[in-house]
C-alpha cells in the first residue's frame, strides 16, 4: 500500500470517505506493529483514542482536524510526559503546552505519541537518548541502521508511516539529516518563525521548530499551522505568515539557483555527488539559471557551531540541577554533591560531553578566543549568504555527507558523528530556512536527500523549488 | 576636613566604593508578570519562568526598563541607546535558571554623580561609574529544617537595579551619606521603594585602606548589608582590621567578605582564587535593549522634582539654610510634608524656619519616640500649620505649643480645639500680668531685696513664680518687659 498523503487524508476525511477513527486506527496498528523501531518514548493508544473521542463530538471546523501527528520528545505537552530522552526529565509531566504542538491542537489534530531524539537534541544518530537507539525504518534485517538525529524518531515516525507528519527542531541540521537518511521531506524554517516557547532549549540562538512530511505539499500545510509570532518568545518575528500550500508553484522559470562551490568536499560519496549533479540538471530544465556562488567560509561553520552550540547548551542545561523537578540522585550529603551526582547520573555521555566543551569555551580566559570569535565567525558566515542571495534566488547542496550508516557505526567517534553536520550547519548559523526532500539513492537503496536553502523569510521559495524537484523525481 | 584614621604608626585613609542593589519599584518581575508583593506565602509568586521550567523563555518587562531609565536620569547620568542582557553562570538552589541574567558589557546607564552635602554646607560628588538591571535570585531557608534547606522562588527573578560608584567615599559617614542620598532620589523618582529592612536596597561594600597619597590598596568586599548603621559598623571594623594587618607588616589578601551582624565583625566568604568564573555570555533568548533618544527624552520629561533641586528651591524661596534644605529634602515624605503645612496658611510662608524646626525637631522627636512614620503621622499638615500660626500669631506661647503639639498627637483633635477647651490662650492682657507680677513681688519681699541688691539671676525666679501663677500662659515678652519694669521702680 502506497502512503497516503496528509492533503489526501483530509480530503477523504472531509468527504466522509473515513471517519477519523478509522483514520487513526489504521495509524495505531502500524505503531504497534512497528513497536521494534523504538520511534517512541510514549505511545498511549489509550490517549489517542480519548483524544478521538473528543474530535468526534467537536462539530467545529478545523484544519488538520483527525490528523495524527507525531511529535518529538522536547515539545512540552499537557497530556504527554515530556524527557527531552533524557534520564534528567523522566516522568516530567508539563504543566504547559508548547507554542508550537499548542498551535497543532487546536487545528485539530491528533498527538500519536512523543517521538525519540538524541539527548537533549544533541547528536546525530538517535544513538543517545536514555530510552535506546531509534532503528531506521528503511533498515534491512539484521542490519539496523540509524535513523539521523537528533528528530530520528519524528523522521522515523513519518517514514515508517506511523503518522501523517511530525514535529521536529533543528539546531545543526536535526531535522534535515534525518529526513534526508529516513527518505521523507523536513524543513527547519527560519530562524524565529516559530516559537520556541515550550520548547526545552539545547542552543537558544539555533534551536528552530521544524516538520517533516511525506512530501513537499504536506509539509507546507503543517508548517503554515505551527509558525507565527508569539510574544512570549523575544526571538519570534513579526512576519505575516503566508498560506504556502495555496501558493505553491512550481513553475521556476527564469530563477536563479546558486550552487556553492565549498559543498563539494572531499571523501563525499560519489552517488551524492550525483544526486546534487541531477537536480541542478532538473533545474536548468525547468528554465532556472544555474549560478556558482561561494560561501568562503563554510569550512569554518562546523568548529564555530560546536563552539556556540555547546557554550549555550552549559548554560541552558544547568536548570536540571536536581532542585525543582526532574530527576534527583539519592546520594546526597551536600548541595554540591546534590549537584554532582545528579548530574553525572542523569545526563548521558554526549551530553556531558557539549557541556564540557560549553563550559570551557565561555571560561575565563578563553571567552575571547573560541566563543568570542566563533561569533564573528559566525557574522562571516551570515554575510557570505547575504551577498549570495544577491545574485540567487534559492540554493542547492546536498543533505548530508552520506546515507544513513549502520546503527552504532560512529558511536565512540564523536567528531565522525560531528561532521554529519557539515552540510547543514551553515544556513543554521546563518538562521536561514532549509529543507531536505529525498532525492535519489544509494548503491544499497538507501535514499539521500537534496537541501534547498532559502532567504529569510522566504520559506515560499524554498517550498517551490522543493515541490518542482519533488514532481520532476517521481 | 580630617578623614584620616590613626594608626599606631602612621595615619591611614579609607577608600570605598559601593554597590548598591536597588529593587525596581514595579508590579511584576524583570522577566516574567508574576507579582512582587512583599511577605507573600513561599512560592505563591513563582511563574513558569521564574521556576526556570524546561522551554521557558523571558520576556524583558519595558515598564523596569523605563524605572532604570529614570533612575539614570536621576543619577545625572548618561542612557545608553543600546545594551544587553547577559548571563552570568553559577550554581545555587536558589538560583533556578543555573544563571542570573544580568548585564555585564553594555549596562543601561553609564556615568553619573550624586551630590551628597555635609553639615557645615561643603558638598562632595561622588561618581557613579553604571548602573545595570538583572535579576534577583530566590531565597533559601535553613532554618525550617534541623538537616534540609527550604526555597522559596518569590523574590526569584525580581528586578535589581545595581549601581556602582567609583572609589570615591573615604570614610565611613561619607558611605553612610552616599547610601542615603541614593535612596532619597530612588524615593523621590519611585523607582524602588527604598525599604531597606525588607531588602528592597542593599550594599556590597568595597574597601582599602592606603597612607595617604598612596596607591590604591588592596580591597575587600563585604557583601549584602541592608542597613546604613550595619554598614558604617563593617566599613569601621573591616579598615581598622587591614591596618592592623599591614602595620604589624602583613599584607591584605584580596577576599570577599560577610559581616556578622551581632559580633559586628566581617570574615572571610572566599577567597580571590575560590571566586567564581561566571562565564558571562549575551543572554541568547533575549534581544540587545534598543532605546531611541525620543523615548529617553519622554522619560526624562516625565520625571518629578529631585532632591536637589527641591534643596535649591527651599532655600530661595524660604531662605533656609543649605543644612535645613537638605534635611528637609533628604526624604520625599518630608518634603511633602513641609510643602503641605507652609502652604496651608499664606501667613506661615513667612515663618519657614519655625515650620522647619517644628517638623524635624518636635514632630520627629514624638515620632521617634512612638516608633512611626511621617507618613502616618497623627498630626496632619494642616494640623501642624494651624499649630505654627498659634505661635506666630502669639496666641499661645512656644512652651504651651509643646504641649499641645503631644495632644494632637495622641487625641487627633486639632490645635484650636485643645487651645480652646483648655483655654489654653496666652495672656496678653497687660492688666492681668501686672496683677500677677504685683502678687509675686509681694509675696517674696526677700528675694525682690537680694535683686534691687544684684542678684540679676533671681529675675527667672520671679518669671517662673509669675508664669506657673498664670498656668504658663502668660505672654512671656510681656512677663518680663513688666516684671523688670516694676522691680526697677522699687530701687
Amino acid at each position: 500500500m502506497s502512503k497516503s498523503s496528509l492533503k489526501q487524508s483530509l480530503k477523504d476525511l472531509n468527504t466522509k470517505k473515513i471517519s477519523i477513527r478509522e483514520l487513526n486506527q489504521d495509524y495505531l496498528k502500524r505503531i504497534k506493529e512497528k513497536n521494534n523501531l523504538n520511534v517512541f518514548i510514549h505511545f498511549s493508544e489509550e490517549n489517542v483514542l480519548k483524544q478521538i473521542d473528543n474530535l468526534e463530538k467537536d462539530n467545529s471546523a478545523k484544519k488538520l482536524k483527525g490528523i495524527p501527528i507525531a511529535i518529538k520528545d522536547l515539545f512540552c505537552t499537557k497530556s504527554m510526559p515530556t524527557t527531552a530522552a533524557s534520564k534528567i526529565l523522566e516522568n516530567f509531566n508539563p504543566t504547559y503546552e508548547s507554542f508550537v504542538t499548542q498551535k497543532l491542537l487546536d487545528e485539530g489534530s491528533i498527538f500519536v505519541g512523543k517521538t525519540n531524539l538524541d539527548e537533549f537534541a544533541m547528536g546525530s544518530a538517535t544513538n543517545t537518548s536514555f530510552f535506546g537507539n531509534t532503528i531506521n525504518p528503511l533498515s534491512k534485517e539484521n542490519e539496523p541502521l540509524a535513523p539521523g538525529g537528533s528528530s530520528g524518531g519524528s523522521a522515523a515516525a513519518v517514514a515508517a508511516d506511523l503518522c501523517l507528519g511530525a514535529t521536529g527542531t533543528d539546531t545543526g541540521g536535526s531535522i534535515r539529516q534525518p529526513a534526508s537518511f529516513c527518505g521523507v521531506v523536513g524543513i527547519k524554517p527560519t530562524y524565529g518563525l516559530c516559537s520556541r516557547w515550550g520548547i526545552a532549549a539545547f542552543a537558544s540562538s539555533l534551536d528552530q521548530a521544524g516538520i517533516f512530511s511525506h512530501n513537499v505539499e504536506d509539509a507546507s500545510i503543517l508548517l503554515q499551522s505551527i509558525a507565527g509570532f508569539d510574544q512570549r518568545d523575544s526571538t519570534s518575528a513579526k512576519v505575516d505568515i503566508p498560506n504556502y500550500f495555496e501558493n505553491l508553484d512550481d513553475d521556476l522559470n527564469g530563477k536563479t539557483v546558486g550552487i556553492p562551490k565549498e559543498y563539494s568536499i572531499d571523501g563525499t560519496p560519489l552517488e551524492i555527488s550525483q544526486i546534487w549533479e541531477d537536480a541542478i540538471k532538473v533545474l536548468e530544465k525547468k528554465g532556472v539559471k544555474i549560478k556558482n556562488i561561494s560561501l568562503p567560509h563554510t569550512k569554518y561553520a562546523l568548529p564555530t557551531y560546536y563552539i556556540i552550540a555547546p557554550a549555550e547548551a552549559s548554560s541552558n542545561l544547568a536548570r536540571y540541577d536536581g532542585v525543582k523537578y526532574g530527576f534527583r540522585s539519592d546520594e546526597i550529603d551536600s548541595l554540591d554533591e546534590m549537584y554532582e551526582n545528579t548530574r553525572a547520573q542523569g545526563f548521558g555521555r554526549e551530553v556531558k560531553r557539549r557541556i564540557l566543551i560549553g563550559t570551557y569555551v565561555l571560561s575565563a580566559g578563553y571567552y575571547d578566543a573560541y566563543y568570542l570569535k566563533a561569533q564573528k565567525v559566525r557574522k562571516l558566515i551570515a554575510d557570505d549568504f547575504n551577498k549570495a542571495f544577491k545574485e540567487c534566488d534559492f540554493i542547492v547542496t546536498p543533505t548530508a555527507p552520506s546515507a544513513a550508516f549502520p546503527l552504532n557505526e560512529k558511536q565512540n567517534d564523536p567528531i565522525k558523528m560531528y561532521l554529519n553536520d557539515v552540510f547543514t550547519v551553515p544556513a543554521s548559523l546563518a538562521g536561514l530556512p532549509g529543507i531536505s526532500i529525498p532525492f535519489g539513492i544509494d548503491k544499497n537503496n538507501l535514499p539521500l536527500g537534496i537541501q534547498i536553502l532559502g532567504k529569510h523569510f522566504d520559506e515560499q521559495q524554498v517550498f517551490n523549488a522543493a515541490v518542482s524537484l519533488e514532481r520532476s523525481y517521481e | 576636613m580630617n578623614n584620616l584614621i590613626k594608626g599606631e604608626k602612621h595615619d591611614w585613609e579609607m577608600v570605598i566604593g559601593l554597590e548598591i542593589h536597588a529593587q525596581v519599584k514595579s508590579n511584576s518581575k524583570l522577566f516574567s508578570s508574576s507579582s512582587t508583593k512583599f511577605g507573600s506565602s513561599p512560592n505563591s509568586q513563582v511563574s513558569l519562568v521564574d521556576a526556570a521550567m524546561p522551554g521557558m523563555l523571558p520576556v524583558i518587562n519595558k515598564y523596569c526598563v523605563e524605572q532604570a531609565i529614570k533612575t539614570g536620569v536621576g543619577l545625572n547620568a548618561k542612557i545608553n541607546n543600546y545594551s544587553v542582557f547577559d548571563r552570568k553562570n553559577y550554581f545555587y538552589a536558589d538560583l533556578p535558571q543555573g544563571y542570573q541574567i544580568s548585564q555585564y558589557k553594555y549596562p543601561i546607564v553609564g556615568e553619573g554623580k550624586v551630590t551628597i552635602d555635609f553639615k557645615d554646607g561643603i558638598s562632595k560628588d561622588i561618581r557613579i561609574v553604571r548602573l545595570h538591571l538583572e535579576q534577583d535570585a530566590g531565597k533559601s531557608l535553613h532554618d525550617q529544617n534541623p538537616s534540609k534547606t527550604y526555597v522559596d522562588l518569590n523574590r526569584s527573578g525580581v528586578a535589581l537595579m545595581e549601581i556602582v560608584s567609583e572609589p570615591d567615599i573615604r570614610t565611613a559617614d561619607e558611605a553612610g551619606m552616599y547610601i542615603s542620598k541614593i535612596r532619597s532620589i530612588l524615593m523621590y523618582l519611585d523607582t524602588c521603594d527604598g525599604n531597606m529592612q525588607e531588602g528592597s536596597l542593599r550594599a556590597d561594600v568595597n574597601i582599602s585602606v592606603r597612607k595617604p597619597g598612596d596607591e590604591y590598596g588592596t580591597r575587600c568586599e563585604i557583601k549584602n548589608l541592608n542597613s546604613i548603621k550595619f554598614i558604617k559598623q563593617a566599613i569601621n571594623y573591616e579598615a581598622k582590621r587591614q591596618i592592623e594587618i599591614l602595620e604589624s607588616g602583613g599584607s591584605i589578601e584580596q577576599n570577599t567578605m560577610l559581616f556578622n551582624t551581632s559580633t559586628g565583625k566581617t570574615r572571610p566568604m572566599r577567597n580571590k582564587e575560590e571566586a567564581h568564573d561566571y562565564r558571562y555570555f549575551p543572554d541568547p533568548d533575549l534581544l540587545p535593549l534598543e532605546i531611541s533618544k525620543e523615548e529617553i527624552g519622554k522619560i526624562k520629561s516625565s520625571i518629578p522634582e529631585l532632591p536637589d533641586e527641591l534643596k535649591n528651591k527651599f532655600i530661595e524661596t524660604y531662605k533656609l539654610s543649605n543644612y535645613d534644605a537638605s534635611v528637609l529634602t533628604a526624604e520625599k515624605q518630608t518634603s511633602d510634608y513641609f510643602n503641605e503645612t507652609i502652604n496651608s496658611d499664606p501667613e506661615l510662608k513667612n515663618h519657614a524656619k519655625i515650620v522647619v524646626n517644628w517638623i524635624t525637631s518636635e514632630l520627629f522627636s514624638l515620632l521617634n519616640k512612638n516608633n512611626q512614620d511621617l507618613n502616618n503621622s497623627p498630626v496632619s499638615p494642616e494640623n501642624l500649620g494651624q499649630l505654627i500660626k498659634l505661635i506666630s500669631t502669639n496666641e499661645i506661647s512656644g512652651k504651651i505649643a509643646k504641649d499641645v503639639l503631644e495632644d494632637m498627637f495622641s487625641s487627633g483633635k486639632t490645635a484650636r480645639q485643645i487651645v480652646d477647651e483648655k483655654g489654653l490662650q496666652q495672656v496678653t492682657d497687660q492688666g492681668e500680668i501686672a496683677k500677677v507680677i504685683d502678687e509675686v513681688i509681694a509675696e517674696n519681699p526677700k528675694m525682690v531685696e537680694q535683686y534691687l541688691a544684684g542678684k540679676d539671676k533671681l529675675l527667672g525666679f520671679f518669671v517662673g513664680q509669675a508664669m506657673k501663677l498664670t498656668k504658663g500662659k502668660a505672654n512671656p515678652k510681656m512677663l518680663n518687659d513688666i516684671l523688670k519694669q516694676k522691680l526697677n521702680k522699687k530701687n
